[in-house]
């Protein structure tokens, strides 16, 4: 919407006592006190660089959300008016969802602990997906179960169990039960059942 | 839900609770844990409707009810159950709905024994394994097949050796009611089933009705539920007022239900309701089943579950699949009606889709590469297995079970016997900290240095930060879209757990072991991006499938009917195909609400196939007409010869309400018009469970694990299958008729708050929310303050036998104690937020922490809503006065690993009657 | 002569300079269906980017945020009360219950005011192992049966007549275009003029703590104003689940607001009422007024506010005559004196 209700201006210097004076606003409570500060005032969602449609993470409502993008960061997060379930509204967790992304503690660094140490020691992230890739194999051969003792089919390992799914994506606990059954790891759960 | 209706999942969807004329919240606190959603339910109240709120709490729920009914935490099967029988003697339910859509004219076998006659328990019970022989239950003339959903007879490979045995628990094959998340039980002959039109052969599912729930009289509630009689019969006539061809009633529940021992039996309660009062299918009716997290639907039709593959096929058992042909056979039966019958297809486009070209019809499309389940492998018998050391690494993915789970001590004290530990996560949460900051290292249980465990952390990507989809409580599909990319090392899961499998199959190249076959001919190419995630959107192509061969060949399926079992079609999750219909990513469809009608199908997608109030087809008449003007929906057009409405017709578009199968016709074909429940293997839906569970036919009022209240209905005091777990460090408060069940008098009931999110992993860490509920409190009746000295501001203690923790103490009048059965019952409300750590803004004791392990058999899930404990003023000891001070409980309680886990109840003392 | 600082105001933005102001803008918060979720909060916050205000568990029902102020531009509050509210059945009727907490809990509280700790179970490191009473609790008369719990989500009230504006001497808090108050941070030096002068105690001077952002600047609710620009709804209204915050044109929604009052009282709900939305009360009506089911009192809200600089004009007149007596009187004497 383009509207312009900028305050009257028939000083050219913009002085606000000039404003005040000359305008209708003779107290000085209004139009003739803007600062220059408040009279560049702009929405960041309108700044953005892009807006993305999302949802929310927190509980399955499913509000939609609509992320606001400023130098490839996030500056904003709110309620879509466009999602019929949600009709742009968030509860004070959604709300809460842009301090969520770029929150102060946010972990943003592997961290590794090694057996019975008593501090975090920093990892690199390919190193430490090499060294879980390397326990599991170790594990898996260890505990592997090929035959019951009546000769049945097992085929598996109990040595390995994951736990957790309910805020992650369709796509990627498919892939997560796609590779731990197929490698034979069968104690895979997640929230549903807690 | 799967038991009743044929599908897990909400039946019908929040916008639809604007259409109700009567909403139930119960077993959810709607307003403070979906305060979104709650906003169709204001709606409803605008438009007249009565909401009514049966909680143990007032809540901010309550406060903008009509109506709050305060019940004791535990009590609402005979809540429901009240209901039940209030209908049944008052002719209120919706005869015509009931004599067409349900089971309640089916006749059952003449061995089927009630709870009454046999002292709270039904026919077929095995005090030694403690389990049904559901044989007894089934329909006159049905033969029950080894099915899924039924153990078979117990095996020796369950117990003979630690790899398959459940040393802790009844020695089983468990299956599962998640299995039925998506279908009904199966079972053979449902085409000829005898029925009784008129409703009074003595055997017919109406007659058992009758009789099972006569007992669940106004009196009896309120002795059971301490709800005063008058209050009850408002919610009796209140539901049936506002139910019937021209109203509907909806019935919502959430955890506060699930979180039980009997937690199944909940749901069925309220599903025997719905039937009666003809409110399944039907606009402004249905349940709606309200789940906590993002994804956690989703995460159960995708599963991260150990004995469910995609699409609620079950994991095969070894004993009882061992060949392809056995595994189909116990999924479907030939025999039955309904869309189970294409089973076959289902779970072999699955395997294409895992395994590709290396499935072929000579290896039964490579079955043998799944690996065997022997028993339950759920989430607590793994706990209790890592506390053997038979557990050596563990995942946590986006889960925080040092807070979030049932008995936190023993959660930590198992990872704390693991080799390594990897924790993804946004936050450094309390289970990947537990080694140095958790409450063991206080009391000197575990000292830091002496645990062996390697723990990985991993940072993990947030929504924003990744393309994919969530499936939100109404079964529906919504793409997430990328906006930014991860900083510093967080990663996706999707990316995670794509480079490891990269690493493992580079690892293992070229190895000739046989177990290594499944890894290195599994498919695992998807294309990556150039910051290294793979394409999300290549992963739902291959959840939807696709045509391998043939003029389609590449192109995607467009729903689950072109699924074939020949190996021509792949697909990851059959109900989610058509996801993908088209060749368009329907997750992604954002037409705007208000630009399409109120149902908004082209919003996201729901499963199945874009439906979204399930069982529509019983929103017509059997003649397929509107009930009324008002409830119109879906109905039958005769001059076009199919069904339309405002939804996608749940039923074959072009079967009229007319027709009839041949006798003896299964599958689709034998779905008459006017068999609304397509996925129940007699169509229908089912007031009886003549199979598909593992704890009775009918929902009875069992008394919680722990419970300082007798059980006024019945001899038998607690479910007599429930899941004990008999060991030290899982010790139970006694409940009576054993003694000292005084030292733990009073119940608690544990649950959420609006401004946190589960075990606090997302909202500890947010400022402003730890803000909004900074510290741990537990919630009082200025009565038991009075009693127990307790000062509103101060501190308090609770404890169990498990452990004792502190809280705040919040006197409230919001909680009111309950006369149960001339006694006086008090509640303590704990929301189980909190954790002890040193990283997170808001730390405090855990709530959880206070439970044992006893779970459902259904679904093991385990009894967390409501329990026992004593409450005394004051701050709990610390150090080794803590187990000193919990000791000394345990001393005069006089318990033992026996205590609270006999599954049994014995006759008392003196009576003349015996088993 | 008129008093521009008092009573009713055909239109406040172009009292105030603006030519062709577009219609005041204004919240319509409906108390009845508030959850109490909070979201206003949140969504405030952070599109305000406010920071967060203390950790402080309060213990007053589930309100930790205590009340408006610098780094709280919207604040829910909580009043459990033994009262009924009419339409509503609490289910207490029958349960065995004493005394309502309210007198359990103004005595902690005024425990607490005297210092003694040890009354709140703070010095308390040991537990008794009593067994509990068999005493009934229902058994005095006494019993509570009646039950209501209201929240209302508060807000910078948006004065027509603004006593925060009309001290504020450096012209940092001004008028916008849509007739609400704001506070322009770049102007604004601190000197609190404006913190006692609101009948409400909305406005405070942020505390200056390292690293907080506008440390010792006068802060409160904008109604979005930069949002307003850009025709967005204000970040709280527009998270509000259930509408109890409603946004527009002043005059709307006071059109909405009465029938709504209206319908509530054939709904039999006899105590909703608004408040603040008279325009010829004491501050002239707000921009932002509340629909309320008891006294303003119930809520902490004053029940008859006035602009704490009504009488600001007579007291020019009165300064002015005074002096104007003084220099009449210090002639005279000086005339006087010479005679």
């Amino acid at each position: 919407m383009a509207v312009d209700h900028s305050p009257r201006q028939r000083s050219f210097l913009g002085w606000p006592v000039l404003r005040q004076a000359g305008g209708g606003d003779a107290l000085g409570r209004g139009a003739a006190v803007t600062s220059p500060r408040t009279r560049r005032l702009t929405p960041r969602t309108q700044t953005a660089d892009r807006m993305v449609q999302s949802v929310c993470p927190f509980c399955a409502v499913g509000c939609g959300q609509r992320v606001y993008v400023k130098d490839d960061r996030v500056v904003q997060i709110e309620g879509d008016p466009d999602s019929p379930v949600s009709r742009g509204r968030l509860c004070p967790k959604g709300s809460a969802s842009e301090q969520l992304v770029n929150a102060p503690k946010r972990q943003m660094k592997v961290l590794y602990r090694r057996p019975y140490g008593t501090e975090w020691e920093t990892l690199d992230v390919d190193q430490a997906t090499d060294m879980v890739a390397q326990r599991m194999l170790d594990t898996r051969a260890r505990t592997w179960q090929d035959k019951d003792e009546d000769g049945r089919l097992l085929r598996r390992t109990l040595g390995i169990a994951a736990l957790g799914g309910a805020t992650l994506d369709n796509e990627e606990n498919y892939l997560i039960k796609k590779l731990f059954t197929a490698m034979g790891a069968i104690q895979i759960e997640n929230q549903a059942r807690i | 839900m799967g038991a009743s209706f044929g599908r897990g999942g909400a039946t019908t969807f929040q916008q639809d609770l604007q259409n109700s004329d009567c909403i139930v919240i119960q077993g959810s606190n709607m307003a403070e844990c979906h305060p979104v959603g709650f906003q169709w339910v204001m709606e409803a109240k605008a438009r007249g409707a009565k909401i009514i709120h049966v909680d143990p709490r007032f809540t901010r729920t309550s406060a903008v009810s009509d109506l709050h009914v305060p019940l004791r935490a535990g009590s609402d099967i005979a809540f429901l159950g009240g209901i039940v029988n209030y209908i049944l003697e008052n002719d209120k339910y919706f005869k015509e709905y009931v004599l067409a859509y349900t089971n309640a004219a089916s006749v059952i076998s003449e061995d089927f024994r009630d709870t009454d006659d046999l002292d709270g328990v039904f026919s077929g019970y095995d005090p030694e394994t403690a389990t049904y022989d559901p044989a007894s239950w089934q329909y006159d003339g049905v033969v029950e097949p080894a099915a899924a959903g039924h153990r078979a007879k117990p095996s020796e490979a369950d117990n003979a050796d630690g790899a398959g045995g459940e040393p802790h628990s009844s020695q089983k094959e468990r299956g599962s009611g998640h299995e039925l998340g998506g279908r009904g039980a199966t079972m053979s002959g449902g085409h000829d089933v005898p029925r009784d039109e008129t409703l009074q052969h003595p055997r017919c599912v109406f007659q058992v009705l009758k009789r099972h729930y006569a007992r669940y009289t106004p009196q009896m509630v309120a002795e059971v539920c301490g709800v005063p009689e008058e209050l009850f019969l408002q919610v009796c006539k209140d539901v049936t007022d506002n139910s019937g061809r021209d109203r509907t009633t909806c019935w919502v529940y959430s955890v506060g239900w699930t979180h039980h021992t009997v937690g199944v039996q909940y749901i069925r309660g309220s599903a025997i309701i719905q039937l009666l009062l003809g409110n399944m299918g039907r606009p402004g009716g249905g349940i709606l089943a309200l789940r906590g997290h993002a994804s956690i639907q989703g995460s159960t039709d995708i599963p991260t579950l150990f004995n469910l593959l995609p699409g609620y096929l079950p994991m095969p058992k070894a004993g009882v699949h061992d060949s392809f042909q056995d595994y189909l056979a116990s999924i479907t039966s030939p025999t039955q009606k309904g869309f189970w019958a294409n089973a076959d297809a289902y779970a072999v486009s699955l395997l294409k889709s895992y395994w590709g070209d290396a499935a072929t019809a000579h290896n039964d499309w490579a079955f043998e590469y799944l690996p065997r389940l022997t028993g339950d492998h759920g989430t607590y018998q793994t706990v209790m297995d890592m506390l053997d050391d038979k557990v050596e690494g563990y995942f946590l993915l986006g889960q925080n079970p040092a807070v979030g789970s049932a008995h936190g001590k023993m959660q930590r004290m198992g990872m704390s016997h693991l080799k390594w530990l990897v924790v993804r996560d946004l936050n450094l949460i309390e289970s990947a900290t537990f080694w140095k900051d958790g409450p063991e290292i206080e009391t000197g249980e575990l000292t830091t240095g002496e645990i062996g465990t390697e723990v990985f952390f991993f940072p993990a990507a947030a929504h924003v930060e990744k393309d994919g989809t969530f499936t939100q409580t109404q079964r529906m599909l919504q793409w997430h879209h990328k906006a930014v990319e991860p900083p510093g090392h967080c990663r996706s899961e999707l990316r995670f757990f794509f480079e490891l499998g990269q690493k493992m199959r580079a690892a293992l190249a070229g190895s000739s072991l046989e177990r290594d076959r499944p890894l290195l001919d599994l498919t695992w190419d998807y294309p990556v991006d150039e910051h290294g995630d793979p394409s999300a959107d290549a992963v739902l192509q291959e959840i939807n499938g696709a045509h391998l061969s043939g003029d389609k060949a590449g192109r995607m399926l467009d729903s689950y009917t072109e699924m074939q079992a020949d190996g021509s079609t792949s697909g990851g999750c059959w109900i989610y195909t058509g996801v993908y219909g088209g060749d368009v990513n329907h997750a992604k469809d954002r037409k705007p609400g208000r630009d399409q009608n109120w149902v908004a199908p082209d919003w996201g997608w729901a499963w199945p196939a874009n439906r979204r109030i399930l069982y529509n087809r019983a929103s017509a008449d059997p003649d397929g007409k509107p009930w009324s003007e008002r409830k119109a929906y879906v109905w039958w057009d005769d001059e076009q010869q199919k069904w339309t409405g405002h939804d996608i017709p749940d039923f074959e578009v072009g079967k009229p309400p007319s027709y009839r199968p041949e006798p003896g016709t299964a599958g689709v074909e034998g779905l008459a018009g006017d068999d609304p429940f397509i996925m129940q293997s007699d169509g229908k839906g089912w007031l009886y469970a003549p199979t598909g569970l593992l704890d009775g036919p009918l929902p009875a009022h069992y008394e919680p694990s722990e419970s300082p209240v007798r059980n006024p209905l019945y001899r038998q005091q607690a479910n007599p299958t429930r899941e004990v777990y008999k060991r030290k460090d899982n010790l139970q408060n006694p409940s009576p008729p054993e003694p000292n069940w005084e030292v733990f008098p009073f119940v608690f009931t544990t649950y959420r708050l609006t401004e946190h999110h589960t075990a606090g992993g997302m909202s500890r860490w947010v400022p402003y929310l730890a803000e909004l509920q900074p510290e741990f409190f537990c919630e009082v009746s200025p009565e038991l303050a009075e009693e127990r000295n307790l000062q509103h501001l101060g501190w308090a203690t609770i404890v169990t036998a498990r452990t004792a923790i502190e809280a705040r103490v919040l006197v409230t009048d919001r909680v009111v104690p309950l006369r149960v059965g001339g006694n006086v019952v008090h509640q303590v409300g704990l929301p189980y937020h909190w954790g002890v750590g040193s990283d997170a803004l808001s730390t405090g004791d855990s709530a959880n922490d206070l439970f044992g392990v006893t779970l459902d058999p259904n679904v093991h899930i385990q009894e967390s809503k409501v329990a026992s404990c004593d409450i005394q003023p004051g701050r709990r000891p610390t150090g080794p006065a803590l187990l000193r001070l919990v000791e000394e409980y345990q001393s005069r309680a006089g318990t033992t690993v026996e205590t609270g886990n006999q599954h049994r109840t014995p006759v008392a003392r003196g009576a003349a009657t015996g088993e | 002569m008129s008093n521009d600082l008092y009573g009713p105001v055909a239109n406040v933005a172009e009292q105030a300079g603006w030519e062709a102001p577009p219609p005041r803008k204004g919240f319509f918060t409906d108390t009845s269906i508030c959850i109490g979720c909070k979201a206003c909060e949140v969504a405030c916050k952070e599109w305000n980017q406010v920071p967060e205000d203390g950790l402080n568990w309060l213990g007053s029902s589930y309100d930790n945020t205590g009340a408006l102020g610098a780094s709280t531009w919207r604040h829910v509050a909580f009043i459990e009360q033994s009262k009924p509210l009419p339409g509503q059945e609490p289910g207490f009727e029958g349960a065995p219950t004493g005394p309502s907490a309210t007198d359990a809990l103004n005595r902690s509280v005024d425990e607490a005011q005297q210092g003694n700790l040890a009354m709140l179970g703070t010095d308390s490191g040991q537990v008794s192992l009593g067994m509990p009473a068999t005493r009934l609790p229902g058994a005095d008369s006494t019993s509570r049966t009646e039950f209501r719990w209201l929240m209302a989500s508060d807000v910078c009230k948006h004065c027509t007549h603004a006593a925060c504006l009309d001290v504020c001497p450096t012209g940092s808090l001004f008028r916008t275009e849509f007739g609400t108050v704001v506070v322009q941070e770049d102007i604004c030096n601190g000197c609190g003029y404006c913190v006692p002068a609101c009948p409400f105690g909305v406005i405070d001077r942020r505390i200056e703590e390292h690293g907080v952002k506008n440390a010792g600047i006068a802060q409160k609710c904008t109604l979005c104003y930069d949002r307003l620009q850009a025709d967005m709804t204000p970040a709280c209204a527009k998270a509000c689940p259930t509408e109890s915050i409603q946004f527009g044109d002043l005059d709307e929604l006071r059109d909405r607001a009465q029938k709504r009052v209206e319908q509530l009282h054939a709904n039999g709900v006899t105590n909703a009422r608004l408040y603040l939305e008279d325009k010829t009360d004491g501050i002239g009506g707000a921009g932002a007024f509340f629909l309320l089911l008891d006294e303003p009192e119930t809520y902490g809200f004053p029940p008859d506010p006035v602009v704490t600089t009504r009488d600001l004009p007579s007291m020019w007149r009165r300064a002015g005559l005074a002096a104007a007596a003084l220099l009449a009187g210090a002639v005279a004497s000086f005339l006087g004196g010479r005679a």
